[in-house]
């Protein structure tokens, strides 16, 4: 055999492990996906919506006090993370820039986004629910948030550098001040980004148990009380997936199905605007 | 006037994301050194976790999240850089755009939907092949690879995206195969890149709770074989938090917590400040 002979059969070899390494990836991902997908839809019905929570067996069970409370968890935690992380991320931007308190902010909020989950709800027990005496969707909303704020606050901060220097020259050169200039100009020219983040950034914690298991824990009935426990989508899914009741195991995969569709959604939207605001 | 107002509120949002990650390190501290002056070092060294004697070690749990990770990278790194190398060198535009993006949004399915995959679909299989329960540090170890494996292969794959296309360009006009221009071109160019981003998804895998909760077992043992049931660090915590009846045992639990943001801080700080940092350097 040859030396190019060996090369061609080596680099066949290599990109068929390759393809090969891919085919298996996809396969088990699919694998998930259609057990996600047939699950959930099996177990869809109108009830789900109708209902809240009920002891295995019986009829009219649902999924109506989890929805509900995902929603006010998430909303909430929206409510309290979007502001906090945009602020943060045009004071890295526009003030802050290239300075090292800069630079130390931007590396803490990376090292902030991977950092494992159930410590954030560790810390949230300790400082809210502990001292209030009680889980509360309070707790449960501002774990989402402390979660949510450096997601955003990166993206903020690299979709406000996108915006061309000679936008805000000229707004200042107009005599506008620096605070309207980054309302007005700034903000305006980064719109599409700073709301992908936004949507990434939620799609990114409504898809989170290990933090609410100890702040908002969880509840079988429909609650608005934002200091009582409140249930949602994730740890009901968590709770009647390891029970040992069928139904409960049913009602599991539709809460799965429902919120993957939700998270799936807000991220395909998400694309969906950056891609648009680029073209543009 | 308003400028001023502006500018302090921004300025504090930006330190709000300081002081709420030293304050998470004081809390926890703080929670935890009761059990760190009751048991010292033995917290880390021994594996007898008995809340009915008041006595935890947490060697199993640390044990258990470092074999878990390990076993998890172990498999999910050979074929992250085939998947990612497949993306980037092979597939047609198409395929690769629309395989790209699946792979991006599998990785934002909520973790949880992994674990419950694991414990209804494969934790059966395993069963059957291995016997025994099927539920042990293996079956965590392979559910944690799957769920690692979308993440891991998009950021390797922007990685090897990083080579400069004249450099491959060059490598083949001298002949090289495509397998050539991968081993001796893509993969020493963007080498620092891809380790980050392998170290990054291992920062993850970490901290993971709900993919490995269901298919753990929960047991503080440290496992004989790969096939036993254990435990690890968020396993415990998501079991036993609410349950924790005595002053000490919250304390240890708070140690756990501890230990394991110090685990994934490391972790990540090398992945982002030596691997990653030199990659934004180069550019």
């Amino acid at each position: 055999m040859t030396a190019v002979q060996k090369r061609i059969i080596v680099n066949k070899l290599a990109l068929a492990f390759s393809t090969l390494s891919a085919v298996i990836a996809l396969s088990f991902l699919f694998w998930i996906l259609g057990v996600l997908v047939m699950k959930g839809v099996d177990a869809l019905s109108w009830n789900i919506f109708i209902y809240e929570g009920s002891p295995p067996g019986y009829e009219d069970s649902g999924l109506k006090h989890a929805l509900i409370g995902q929603l006010i968890l998430v909303g909430l935690a929206t409510i309290i993370g979007v502001p906090l992380g945009i602020m943060a991320g045009t004071y890295l931007s526009e003030y802050g820039k290239n300075s090292k308190l800069a630079h130390t902010i931007r590396d803490i909020s990376d090292i902030m986004m991977s950092a494992p989950s159930i410590v954030i709800g560790a810390f949230v027990y300790a400082v809210i629910v502990m001292p209030m005496g009680h889980f509360s969707a309070w707790a449960g909303a501002i774990a989402l948030a402390i979660m949510m704020i450096p997601i955003i606050l990166r993206t903020t901060d690299d979709m406000l550098q996108l915006v061309p220097g000679t936008l805000r020259e000229a707004a200042f050169a107009l005599g506008a001040p620096k605070y309207k200039v980054i309302i007005d100009v700034v903000y305006r020219g980064a719109k599409a980004g700073i709301l992908t983040g936004v949507l990434l950034g939620i799609a990114r914690v409504a898809g989170e148990t290990a933090p609410l298991l100890f702040t908002s824990f969880n509840d079988n009935f429909f609650t608005t009380d934002l200091n009582a426990a409140m249930p949602s989508l994730t740890v009901t899914m968590f709770n009647y997936a390891i029970s040992p009741y069928d139904d409960w195991q049913q009602l599991g995969w539709a809460a799965a199905f429902i919120l993957s569709m939700f998270i799936l959604g807000l991220n395909i939207l998400g694309r969906l605007i950056l891609l648009a605001g680029k073209r543009k | 006037m308003i400028d001023k107002i502006f500018l302090n509120m921004t300025r504090t949002s930006a330190l709000l994301i300081l002081f709420i990650v030293a304050w998470i390190f004081v809390v926890l501290f703080n929670e935890s050194t009761e059990a760190m002056q009751t048991f010292g070092l033995d917290f880390i060294t021994k594996d007898e976790w008995a809340p009915n004697l008041d006595k935890f070690g947490a060697y199993a749990a640390i044990f258990g999240s470092v074999a878990s990770t390990f076993l998890a990278m172990l498999l999910a790194i050979p074929i992250a850089i085939g998947v990612a190398i497949f993306l980037s060198e092979i597939a047609h535009d198409k395929i690769k755009g629309f395989f790209g993006v699946s792979i991006e949004l599998l990785a934002a399915i909520p973790s949880v939907i992994y674990g419950m995959w694991g414990l209804f679909f494969f934790v059966p299989i395993l069963r059957d092949i291995f016997g025994g329960m099927g539920i042990g540090l293996l079956a965590a170890g392979i559910v944690l690879a799957i769920m690692i494996l979308p993440f891991m292969a998009a950021v390797t794959r922007d990685a090897m995206n990083t080579t400069p296309d004249i450099l491959k360009e060059s490598a083949y006009a001298l002949g090289g195969t495509q397998w050539d221009v991968i081993k001796d071109v893509i993969i020493p160019y963007a080498k620092a890149g891809i380790i980050g981003s392998l170290i990054l998804a291992l920062g993850r895998a970490i901290g993971e709770t709900m993919a490995v909760t269901f298919v753990m077992g929960n047991v503080h043992h440290t496992p004989n074989s790969i096939m036993d049931p254990t435990t690890s660090i968020p396993v415990t915590l998501a079991n036993e938090f609410t349950e924790a009846d005595s002053s000490l045992y919250f304390s240890s639990l708070f140690g756990l917590a501890l230990t394991l943001l110090i685990m994934s801080f490391v972790v990540i700080a090398i992945a982002k400040f030596y691997f990653l940092r030199k990659v934004r350097k180069g550019q």
